[in-house]
């Protein structure tokens, strides 16, 4: 039998090396794996490279774990926020290093990354300080710059609700970068609202088939269980 | 500017960019002034506006106590979804921009070149925290770009440039400039004044603009 859901965070993150490439889901609140992100905190992973649309907010969540120094790297398009203190602390010290790009290369990398596509060429960029030192070619007229698929080894990503196959369905536009973090990282775990039986998630709507998605945990798993 | 001149305020050029966007347009509203136009297409015009956060259909902002924060705008604004309002991911969302189902994008600017080049992502100055956020793909991407910017900074220099001193977000992208001066078209032949501010002469906007600026062809 296929069961993908674990009981616990800490059975949810095992495994996370030091060094690991992670994708994290979400743009600003809307759809961020805050739990998940916490209990990598817990795990004590170092030397992460982050893959995620910005670069943390406030004192908890990604904030928090690059406050606590376990970020070397970090990718993302949008780092800069009224209260993206930890990171602008970090990056004008020079202890975390920064890979700014365009979002919606960022998001096709990541799809690449998922889709066995190496490279692509994109007219995002050209001509920007962006895609210095990239190659660049004119394809049917339009300069291009060839950008390379970005692969995670660990991707977290919140979904609304799952099944025990780990297909998954979202909601609203929390989806954003899930669905292709997912598909981009050789282990992907999402925390979802809830965990419905096989079979209940309807098969027109599933946004991420379970192929995708390693270990699913229950955000209310712990208050069930106490309940 | 001379004492006493009239300008544009920002909701003026606001509803003179909703006027000029079609029925049935997809639009994109940038960050910034630019989400100021949307209060200007009025409830009896179907006009659809994307967020590259993965919603079209996007409606106005959530009431107050009607708040979700897995809905909101790419300024993180809880937002509404219209009837025929769709979510998708963010692959998608910029497929639809970089494969030009976007048919107009407002965006702010910090410079615009008479080429049509604009700078809208960085100051460049030393120091600063870069971010690009979608600014390069929705310049590049959209079958139509309209910037929206003061004519001129607070030091009294024009925004509008021969060639860019502020970073590049992408390049001969801009189609159309809306200041609280005057409105111009970015044609081969250079800029052609469509509008200008009530009191103001061409000859006195091409001094303040430092670049040579076509006459609005004759229409109606």
């Amino acid at each position: 039998m296929i069961d993908k859901t674990v009981p616990t965070l800490e059975a949810a993150l095992a495994g996370i090396a030091d060094g690991a490439t992670v994708l994290v889901g979400g743009f600003g609140p809307s759809g961020a794996p805050n739990e998940l992100i916490d209990a990598l905190l817990a795990q004590g992973a170092r030397e992460l490279t982050i893959v995620s649309n910005h670069a943390g907010n406030g004192d908890s969540g990604l904030a928090a774990l690059l406050a606590a120094g376990r970020v070397r790297r970090i990718v993302c398009s949008f780092p800069r926020h009224k209260d993206s203190y930890v990171f602008d602390r970090l990056f004008k010290a020079g202890r975390i290093e920064l890979e700014l790009v365009p979002q919606g290369t960022l998001a096709e990398r990541l799809r690449a990354a998922g889709a066995g596509v190496p490279a692509f060429y994109t007219p995002t960029g050209y001509g920007t300080a962006l895609a210095e030192g990239k190659e660049t070619r004119t394809i049917d007229g339009r300069p291009c710059v060839l950008e390379h698929a970005l692969r995670g080894d660990v991707a977290l990503v919140r979904a609304d609700r799952a099944d025990r196959w780990g297909n998954l369905v979202y909601r609203k536009a929390a989806r954003n970068f899930g669905p292709v973090m997912a598909t981009a990282a050789r282990l992907t775990i999402a925390q979802v609202r809830e965990i419905v039986p096989l079979g209940a998630l309807d098969p027109e709507a599933i946004v991420t088939p379970g192929l995708y998605v390693s270990r699913v945990w229950q955000l209310d798993a712990a208050r069930a269980a106490a309940a | 500017m001379s004492a006493g001149a009239a300008r544009w305020s920002r909701e003026a050029m606001a509803a003179k960019v909703a006027r000029d966007i079609p029925e049935g347009a997809v639009v994109n509203l940038g960050i910034g002034m630019p989400t100021l136009v949307g209060a200007h297409f009025g409830a009896a015009r179907e006009v659809v506006l994307h967020s590259e956060n993965g919603l079209v259909g996007m409606g106005p902002p959530a009431a107050p106590g009607h708040e979700d924060l897995d809905l909101i705008n790419a300024s993180r604004v809880p937002v509404t979804l219209l009837p025929g309002g769709a979510y998708f991911h963010h692959a998608d969302s910029f497929a639809m921009i970089r494969g030009g189902h976007i048919d107009y994008c407002v965006l702010g600017a910090f410079q615009v070149s008479v080429g049509g080049d604009l700078a809208n992502w960085h100051t460049g100055e030393p120091g600063a925290i870069p971010a690009v956020g979608g600014a390069m793909d929705l310049a590049s991407g959209a079958r139509q770009v309209y910037a929206m910017m003061e004519h001129l900074t607070k030091a009294g220099e024009s925004k509008i440039v021969e060639s860019l001193t502020y970073p590049v977000t992408a390049l001969a992208c801009v189609d159309r400039i809306y200041t609280d001066l005057a409105v111009l078209d970015v044609t081969p032949r250079g800029l052609r004044v469509r509008e200008v501010v009530e009191g103001m002469s061409i000859g006195e906007l091409r001094r303040l603009t430092g670049v040579p600026l076509l006459k609005a062809e004759a229409s109606g």
